[in-house]
């Protein structure tokens, strides 16, 4: 992060108070400042933390993903973000607004998916989503909703008898039937099949490119690595990683290098061989593996000593972590209750 | 991680936010309209709201089991229709309410622009057109049963219409609270005690020294205020408006007290 600033070149702020009347934008004029920003924000249930000490930002436009294991307190956050819960310390701003103070005025600009249910049971799909539409002074057109998420065909079918995801894919039609300002997406692939993930994903996309402010969470880190600009790692409550994908990617983990040759090589010569940092090991006979700081000095580093030595390599695979290793690496691999 | 996938640049701006809440009156129809689709599409509210009172209407009339003064129509329409009223204001209404509550609609309609008061005015407003859809039909059925009504109208909407607001923060008040099985239950439960001690099937002065007791309920003092206008020809019945009245108030500020909307 380059954080350079010119203040000189600019004329000194006058510190004394000038008595300015706040001028209010115009109602279409884009709103400056950042699209969701939460400030230390504690949630407690009883004497459960399900939020201990939580801070985000999310700048206009942008994709912030919240990843996290189960109970890692993700969707306490999001409905916190959306005025369902009281924060017990911290602030919330979205857009600006205060989510509960100014909950009645910034309800029609966010648009939000929760994971499950919200639909009245014998409610027919098109006929929900067009109730909803009827809430927002300029909604989408639902019909060419329906039909991009597939769920033209069943526009007549009550909730109740749609398959999980045609739930799932009105549920994400309802958030964003009234064309908002920011969406809450809480898991909207979970139990999607692969079209739907991936029209899914095209929307998202569709969304930023649009100017859509984004908060999505999800278990899955292909998606995460593909929509998010921004990742934020949640566990019991707290924040352990945030940053590009890219940043947690390389900045938490270390790679590795694996090849396959004569077993019994001298992996401490061969360690010697290499730059710093790096560590041979073979873990079974004929494999061997080199984690450390890939570079190509390291590649070709391991292609010479083995040339060197007459020995020819049976295959080398160069393996990035992936954002899925970070994740596990920070979270722990054991199962969640 | 920037966007891997480019996306097509024909439909660029689909997506270009636009916010704003609709007007007020559009939201109400359309919740209106939607919450009587749900009601007329549910066979159990409308045998309890429809089939029930007209049923019992005609069978009470034809059938002379229950012994009663006067002409049998002038007795029994009034008490239908109070059961009428009660069937879609209360029980109909604490049992969708319960049941939307238990499946999280009205945590997220609460996360639209819709405001609450309008969901909850949607519901009302459902109930009153269904109510109408009611005294049309039990009027047509009770004047072709020779009722003869009496009494001036005023008093008869006024009634329909504090018996109502009772009705519906009761309804409010369990299914805010209960969990929709529960409120479910309950609400068939106390349809029937209201039927029975309601003053519905028979007069209350049967009940003896207990019909003053009972004339405090809100199916009591609806029901026998709908007779002394409709029955009797007697004036405003300013007495079973006030119970009325009152329960309304009171089950109104609790409900908004103690409802939970997930």
């Amino acid at each position: 992060m380059v954080g350079l600033r010119l203040s000189h070149a600019r004329a000194p702020e006058v510190d004394a108070p000038v008595a300015t009347a706040p001028a209010s934008p115009a109602p279409d004029a884009p709103v400056a400042g950042p699209a969701l920003v939460v400030d230390g924000l504690v949630k407690r249930y009883g004497d459960r933390v399900a939020v201990g000490g939580v801070s985000l930002r999310v700048e206009r436009a942008r994709v912030l993903a919240l990843l996290g294991p189960n109970g890692a307190g993700k969707t306490t956050t999001i409905e916190t973000c959306i005025g369902f819960r009281r924060p017990d310390r911290g602030t919330v701003r979205v857009l600006g607004l205060d989510p509960r103070a100014d909950n009645a005025e910034l309800r029609p600009r966010i648009g939000v998916m929760l994971q499950q249910g919200g639909v009245y049971q014998s409610a027919r799909c098109g006929e929900m989503l067009r109730l909803v539409a009827s809430y927002a002074a300029d909604p989408l057109d639902p019909d060419a909703l329906l039909e991009r998420l597939g769920l033209a065909s069943v526009q007549r079918t009550p909730y109740r008898r749609l398959s999980g995801g045609q739930q799932q894919r009105l549920s994400l039609a309802m958030a964003l039937v009234g064309r908002p300002e920011m969406v809450f997406l809480d898991e909207p692939t979970t139990g999607l099949d692969p079209q739907a993930r991936h029209e899914t994903w095209r929307i998202v996309e569709a969304l930023r490119r649009d100017g859509v402010s984004i908060v999505l969470t999800t278990h899955d880190m292909e998606e995460a690595e593909r929509l998010a600009d921004d990742v934020v790692i949640v566990d019991h409550g707290e924040v352990i990683a945030a940053g590009t994908c890219d940043e947690l990617i390389r900045g938490q983990s270390e790679h590795e290098v694996r090849f396959q040759a004569v077993p019994g090589l001298d992996v401490a010569a061969l360690t010697g061989a290499l730059p710093e940092d790096c560590d041979v090991r073979e873990p079974a006979p004929g494999t061997y593996l080199v984690v450390g700081p890939v570079t190509p000095q390291l590649v070709a580093g391991i292609a010479t000593w083995c040339a060197a030595h007459g020995v020819l390599l049976g295959g080398l695979q160069v393996k990035q972590r992936t954002l899925e290793d970070v994740f596990l690496e920070l979270t722990g691999r054991e199962l969640r209750a | 991680m920037s966007v891997v996938t480019p996306v097509s640049a024909a439909d660029a701006g689909e997506f270009t936010p636009r916010p704003g809440r609709a007007g007020l009156g559009r939201m109400i129809r359309a919740q209106v309209w939607m919450e009587l689709k749900l009601m007329l599409r549910n066979g159990e509210q409308v045998l309890l709201s429809l089939i029930v009172p007209l049923g019992l209407l005609v069978v009470c009339t034809k059938l002379s089991f229950i012994s009663v003064d006067g002409r049998r129509a002038d007795f029994f329409v009034p008490g239908v229709l109070a059961l009428a009223i009660m069937s879609a204001s209360f029980t109909g209404q604490a049992i969708a309410t319960g049941f939307d509550r238990q499946y999280g609609v009205l945590k997220r309609l609460g996360a639209t622009a819709l405001p609450r008061g309008v969901l909850l005015l949607g519901k009302t407003g459902a109930v009153l057109v269904v109510e109408t859809l009611q005294v049309v039909l039990l009027v047509a059925v009770g004047l072709a049963l020779g009722w003869e009504p009496r009494g001036d109208p005023l008093s008869v909407l006024l009634l329909m219409a504090f018996g109502t607001a009772a009705f519906c923060g009761l309804a409010f008040l369990i299914a805010g609270a209960l969990r929709a099985m529960t409120t479910l239950a309950l609400a068939n439960v106390l349809w029937f005690v209201l039927l029975v001690f309601g003053g519905i099937m028979f007069p209350l002065s049967e009940l003896g020294g207990a019909a003053g007791a009972f004339e405090l309920l809100p199916s009591g003092a609806l029901s026998s205020g709908l007779r002394e206008v409709l029955q009797d020809g007697g004036h405003v019945p300013f007495e079973h408006l006030i119970v009325l009245g009152l329960w309304a108030v009171v089950s109104m500020t609790a409900a908004a007290a103690t409802f939970r909307w997930e």
